[in-house]
């Protein structure tokens, strides 16, 4: 950490983010501290790349050329035979369907819901609103571990054991979700909703027209992040589903892994890859607003 | 909080609706309002607060599998389950691996974190997006398919940890079999996972800090490393508390590492607390697998509540 440079005074066509580099800016961009610095990032990177690129390189080879020493990077004998095992032989077209419908239902759902007692806990002034914030508050820090036993107990009476209902209506109650969804809902202007309210809409209208609309970016950030909590949680789904075909990835990949097929690496990594890889490309996709989700949300 | 008054804005105007007595309008907006609240809290109470009860009430009793079905006949065992965890060697084992895996893999997380961010907030990154998206992805993936894909990396003839290792000269271990290098490995997956989470949040917190405090330090003569102690730690404090508070949470129910990567091995040397909670659920003892639940949670308040008196901001 240098002295910040002046800037530059004669750049008025600068870009909308940076201001265009000076003389100065340029030599320290591209001097010694900065190759070292970038370098140092570089290696970092491929530490964190390195693993998934390597996940899905050995996913296509054979089993054969996956056990040679020492490793091939580039595939010799490119092969899509582990991942054909697995959607013929391992029914993970139906552990794939699980996933995909459980994670949908949870983040539909859990928005939603977290959407509307967000809106009330934050805008309307009603009886047992302070005790039911506190309520929800106080549980924000109650992790899976700690309910999973009495929760099997409670939805086995409810008769929901491998049902779907049991993978995704715990958790359409997320207390982080109304937390967000409230702390959002806050900066909305009163006088709009007074606005609204005063043209006749009812609170419901004023709620789905007004509102929603209004906070549309935590909605989306609460969203994706419910979605990939959902894809990717193992313990509940572990407990609260015994039968196979109601597995969901992890579930079916993490039984697979330590049962008989424990050193067959090739399907195994292939089963890494299908989990890992749509969650990625979403990722890749989405990323500017995932990471400014996770960032407003440690500020605030 | 925030308390709004519920007078209207516009009083006296054309508008008829607005004659209605204060009282009504009260009352339909108390509904409507519980009518917002009202899917979330049924879930809420059923699928939240009844557990967090329920747990507490099993772990003074001796409910087991079998009593499944009739949860209420069970006996009051008082104090024996948490007893019988705390002097359970095996329970201990877990406890003190627990302690092992959050006290390194904690703060390395939040060291190479910061470390990154400080790297890319320097100014003198060349893709600096490239990196953050880059860093960040490993936070997206399933734990179970990572861990599968670590336990590969991790092999102790072809793997490439020890290939890589081999180019430098250096005999790598097997690593999930040696009891001594199983914890590391967990670690060095869960620090690999994890990093990209704090350091998103902490670049954001390093880009709230206003550029002319680092000039006015840089005119007083303060050097980088004085900078980064005196202006950028304690405005970075908040941040900071929140990201070891989250990564506290977090390793502190490690349970997928083990579970695919090790089954708690060799000799017990990667078992966890979370790990033993779901053995004993398997065993049927749901008791003491509750029990053992609320020594998990006091744990994590306790931490909580250290990381907050450690960095909570000085005035």
């Amino acid at each position: 950490m240098t002295t910040t440079p002046l800037p530059p005074a004669t750049t008025s066509a600068a870009p909308a983010e940076l201001p265009a580099p000076s003389r100065g800016d340029r030599r320290r961009r591209f001097g010694p501290r900065a190759l070292l610095l970038n370098g140092a990032l570089l290696v970092g990177l491929v530490a964190s790349l390195g693993p998934l690129v390597w996940m899905v390189l050995s996913s296509v080879k054979p089993e054969g050329e996956i056990r040679q020493f020492p490793p091939t990077l580039v595939p010799q004998d490119v092969t899509l035979e582990n991942y054909t095992a697995l959607f013929d032989r391992m029914n993970f077209p139906q552990f794939f369907l699980n996933s995909v419908i459980v994670a949908l239902a949870v983040t539909v759902g859990a928005v939603l819901f977290s959407a509307m007692v967000g809106y009330a806990l934050a805008k309307i002034d009603f009886p047992g609103r302070k005790a039911l914030f506190l309520l929800i508050m106080a549980t924000l820090m109650v992790p899976g571990t700690i309910t999973f036993v009495p929760l099997f107990v409670l939805v086995a009476n409810l008769d929901l054991i491998n049902t779907y209902a049991a993978l995704i209506l715990p958790f359409l109650a997320a207390p982080f979700g109304v937390f967000l969804m409230r702390q959002f809902m806050l900066d909305i202007p009163d006088e709009l909703l007074d606005a609204a309210r005063v043209d006749g809409a009812g609170e419901f209208r004023t709620f789905f027209r007004i509102v929603l609309p209004q906070t549309g970016p935590a909605l989306a950030t609460l969203g994706i992040l419910t979605f990939l909590g959902s894809w990717n949680n193992f313990l509940w789904p572990l407990v609260a589903v015994q039968s196979a075909d109601m597995y969901t990835l992890p579930v079916a990949l993490a039984l697979y892994s330590t049962g008989q097929n424990t050193v067959q690496y090739g399907l195994l990594l292939a089963g890494a890859t299908v989990i890992v890889t749509p969650i990625l490309v979403v990722f890749l996709v989405l990323q500017r607003r995932i990471i400014q989700g996770i960032a407003t949300t440690g500020i605030k | 909080m925030a308390l709004r008054t519920d007078a209207p804005p516009v009083t006296g105007g054309p508008a008829t609706r607005g004659r209605r007595p204060e009282s009504a309008r009260r009352r339909r907006r108390g509904y409507a309002a519980w009518g917002f609240a009202l899917p979330f809290t049924v879930l809420f109470a059923v699928f939240m607060i009844l557990p967090v009860g329920a747990s507490l009430y099993m772990a003074f009793t001796d409910m087991r599998g079998a009593d499944l079905r009739s949860p209420l006949a069970v006996n009051f065992v008082g104090l024996d389950n948490f007893v019988t965890a705390v002097t359970d060697p095996q329970f201990q084992q877990a406890a003190g691996n627990t302690v092992y895996f959050v006290g390194v893999a904690m703060p390395l997380t939040l060291g190479i974190a910061l470390l990154l961010a400080a790297l890319l907030n320097s100014g003198l990154t060349w893709f600096r997006s490239v990196f953050r998206v880059g860093f960040y992805a490993p936070v997206v993936t399933s734990i179970v398919a990572v861990a599968v894909v670590w336990r590969f990396l991790l092999q102790p003839d072809f793997g490439l940890v020890n290939t890589v290792l081999g180019f430098v000269g250096i005999d790598g271990p097997d690593w999930l079999t040696d009891p001594t290098w199983a914890m590391p490995s967990l670690i060095m997956l869960a620090v690999w996972r994890n990093v990209g989470f704090s350091m998103v949040i902490l670049l954001a917190g390093l880009q709230g800090i206003p550029k002319d405090l680092y000039e006015a330090a840089a005119l007083d003569g303060a050097g980088p490393v004085r900078t980064f102690r005196s202006v950028t730690v304690p405005l970075l404090r908040p941040t900071l508390l929140f990201c070891a508070v989250m990564a506290g949470i977090a390793y502190l129910q490690f349970f997928e590492e083990p579970f695919v990567m090790t089954q708690g091995g060799p000799l017990g040397a990667t078992n966890s607390v979370a790990y033993e909670i779901y053995n004993q659920f398997g065993f049927g003892d749901y008791g003491l697998s509750a029990a053992m639940s609320y020594l998990l949670f006091v744990a994590i308040a306790i931490l909580s509540f250290l990381q907050f008196r450690l960095l909570r901001p000085k005035n």
